[in-house]
Parts: structure tokens; sequence; C-alpha cells
């Protein structure tokens, strides 16, 4: 398929570069510019070259907290996605249905985020709480998200997955409904199951919008600070400090703008090469099915 | 406006104009004359801008790991990255 290049539609981005150039690039720029000083106050600051990247890198305390990120993100993606496609694949396709299951579901995502964290503190306090207090006093299994690392995990799982499940069910959802019927049709004449059905229609044909549900979710659990923060403020000890809590702790409760900057910048070339390595397998993944 | 809040040093400085001189010179190149995307050694096929990214960001890495694992002078790793990038850019 030939089309004609005409680069001067490129134009039109000009004021999205402007936008960005503000929003993003500058403070990227002073980032760097911080981390390779060492900042005492308002102008008085003292070049230390790579001292703080040295630093950064061989703190045990940071690689904890990102292999800690990537087990939480990894757990994400495989608890959301799956869960999210159920749903999708479960959810009414006509009738008053529809649009009760899309409401319902949109709610968790409209909630403040730092709310969200107060919520499921109350919800899951053992004393009070109306979950922590059923599990506790009824199924009588201790349950105590401030004193046991493996409960904190537990609850910020059951959180992140209560708030952001419904995400990936809507994008999965509208890819669904923009299945043709006939696709449909033609599997029911040959007889096929229903999970060949999922396997060759559904799934090929969601790629797409999951593609993008995989993206945002590890992006958005990656990056997480507000709801683990409210919800177990990174403790016990330092078992739910995720890399953007520490890196909080850093910058702002230790006012130590050059280690942070080295760290955000180790943290966004993290974040930069993990979605260009995802983009590009899901992108090849649809080159080979296509073939 | 001062950039006095940006907190400039030569160093970064350098590095950025370099970036955006690299940058105006491969849009250039690009409008001059189209790229075509193509297979090198590398597992997928290529523009000469995703080239251009992909070298960048994996001397960025070879500088922290030198950075990491080592306590030689950055110079050392300088040129080994920069080959790598030219190395990306003509056979990746």
């Amino acid at each position: 398929m030939d089309k004609w290049e005409n680069n001067r539609a490129w134009l039109l981005l000009i004021p999205v570069l402007v936008i960005v150039s503000f929003s993003a690039i500058i403070p990227l720029m002073t980032v760097v510019n911080y981390s390779v000083q060492d900042i005492m106050g308002p102008g008085n600051s003292l070049f230390v070259g790579t001292e703080m990247f040295q630093s950064v890198l061989r703190d045990s305390r940071l690689h904890e907290a990102l292999w800690r990120q990537f087990l939480f993100s990894g757990l994400v993606l495989l608890i959301e996605i799956p869960l999210g496609v159920l749903i999708a694949l479960a959810m009414p396709k006509k009738g008053w249905g529809v649009s009760f299951s899309l409401v319902a579901l949109a709610l968790p995502l409209l909630i403040p985020w730092n709310t969200i964290g107060s919520i499921w503190m109350i919800f899951v306090r053992p004393d009070i709480g109306l979950l922590g207090a059923f599990v506790n006093n009824v199924l009588g299994i201790p349950f105590d998200h401030t004193a046991k690392a493996l409960d904190a995990w537990i609850t910020v799982m059951l959180m992140e997955v209560w708030h952001w499940t419904s995400l990936v069910a809507l994008l999965a959802y509208a890819g669904l409904r923009a299945i043709p019927e006939v696709y449909f049709q033609a599997a029911k004449i040959d007889g096929a199951s229903g999970w060949s059905t999922f396997r060759y229609i559904q799934l090929p044909k969601m790629r797409g919008v999951l593609t993008i549900a995989v993206l945002l979710r590890f992006m958005d659990s990656f990056l997480i600070y507000a709801e683990p923060f409210v919800l177990t403020g990174g403790g016990p000890g330092n078992s739910t400090t995720f890399l953007s809590i520490y890196l909080v702790k850093i910058a702002v409760g230790q006012f130590d703008l050059g280690t942070a900057g080295a760290f955000s910048l180790i943290y966004f070339l993290i974040v930069l090469l993990l979605c260009f390595v995802f983009y590009q397998v899901l992108l090849n993944v649809g080159k080979g099915a296509k073939r | 406006m001062t950039l006095e809040w940006m907190y400039w040093t030569v160093p970064t400085a350098i590095f950025f104009i370099s970036l955006f001189a690299v940058l105006t010179a491969m849009g250039i190149w690009q409008a001059l004359s189209p790229s075509v995307e193509r297979r090198g050694f590398l597992p997928i096929a290529t523009t000469p801008g995703d080239r251009l990214f992909i070298g960048i960001v994996t001397s960025m890495y070879i500088h922290l790991a030198w950075l990491g694992f080592t306590d030689f002078s950055l110079w050392i790793v300088f040129p080994i990255a920069l080959g790598w990038m030219i190395v990306v850019m003509i056979w990746g």
C-alpha cells in the first residue's frame, strides 16, 4: 500500500511539543542537572559528577525496593489481565445489564487514589474494619496489615486488584464488542468449541486493547505511590516500600535532591526500557499471527 | 527569565546540546531522504530513528553498569559506548 508522504502534518504537533516541553522535558532536564550536584540550598550547589549515581546503584535498599517493585507489577499483571478478560467475557451483551455493569465497573476508577488507600486502611483494620474484624474474629485467622509483611502484601494486592481490574475489564469488553458477529457465526458453523472460539477469534481480536491494558497496568503499578503510602506507609519495616515511596523518602524526607535525581533517572531508564520491550513484543506477536 | 533554578552545569549542558543536535540532524536527514525499515542483527526491523533510540538507551545502561560494577573512570567506557552506538546505527 503506497501512501503519500506529507510531512507538513507534523507541524500540527508543535502545540503538543511546546506543552510537553514545559511539563516534561524541562523538568526532566532539571532532574539531570540535579543528579550531578549536591544541592545544599537555593543557589548553593557543588558539582560531584557521577558520585550520586554510584551510591544509588550500590544501595542495597534500592535493590530490595526494585525487586519488590518487579514482584508487585508482575503479580498485578498476572492477576488483573486474566481476571479482567474473564469479567469481560461474563458481562451481558445487551439489555439494561450492559449499562449497569459498565457503571458498576467504572466506580472504583472514579475514586481518588488517596481515598482508595483510606477506604482500605479502615476496611482491613483488625479492630473496627469490616474485613479485618471479620477475618480475625469470625474466621479466627489472625490478620494485621500493620504488623505482618505478608498481610500487608495481601492487603495491597487486594486493593490494587479491586481498584484496577475494572480498567482491564472495560478495555477487554470494548475489544470484544468490536468483533463482527460474522466471526461467531462462522465459528458456530464449523462447530468450534467455546475454548477455540476464545483462543482463535476473541483473544487475537483483543490483542490491541490487551496491549494497551498491559502497558497501562504495568506502568501504573510500577509507578504506584499514593495507595500503598496511605495504606501501609511502606511498612511494616520496609516490606511494602516500593520504588516511588523510597524515592520520595530520599527527595522530600531527607531533601537529598542529587541522590533523588540520580535515582529518578535510573527509575526512568528502567521504565523506558521495559515499555519499549513490552511494546515490541506485543507488536511482533501480532505480525506473527497475520502470516 | 533566569535559568538559575535549573542548576545548569557544563557537562549536562554539553550532554543536552549534543542530544538535541543529534535529534535535529536525524530529523533533517529523515526529511531529505525518508527512511525505510530493515533488519540488521537486532531481532526487530528498525528505522534509523529506532536504532538511535536503542543505541542511546543501551549506552546509558552500559554507563550505569560501569558505574555500578567498577571503580574505573567513565572516560574508559565512553568510547566503548560510542562505538556500540555506531555499530547499532550501521549494522543494527
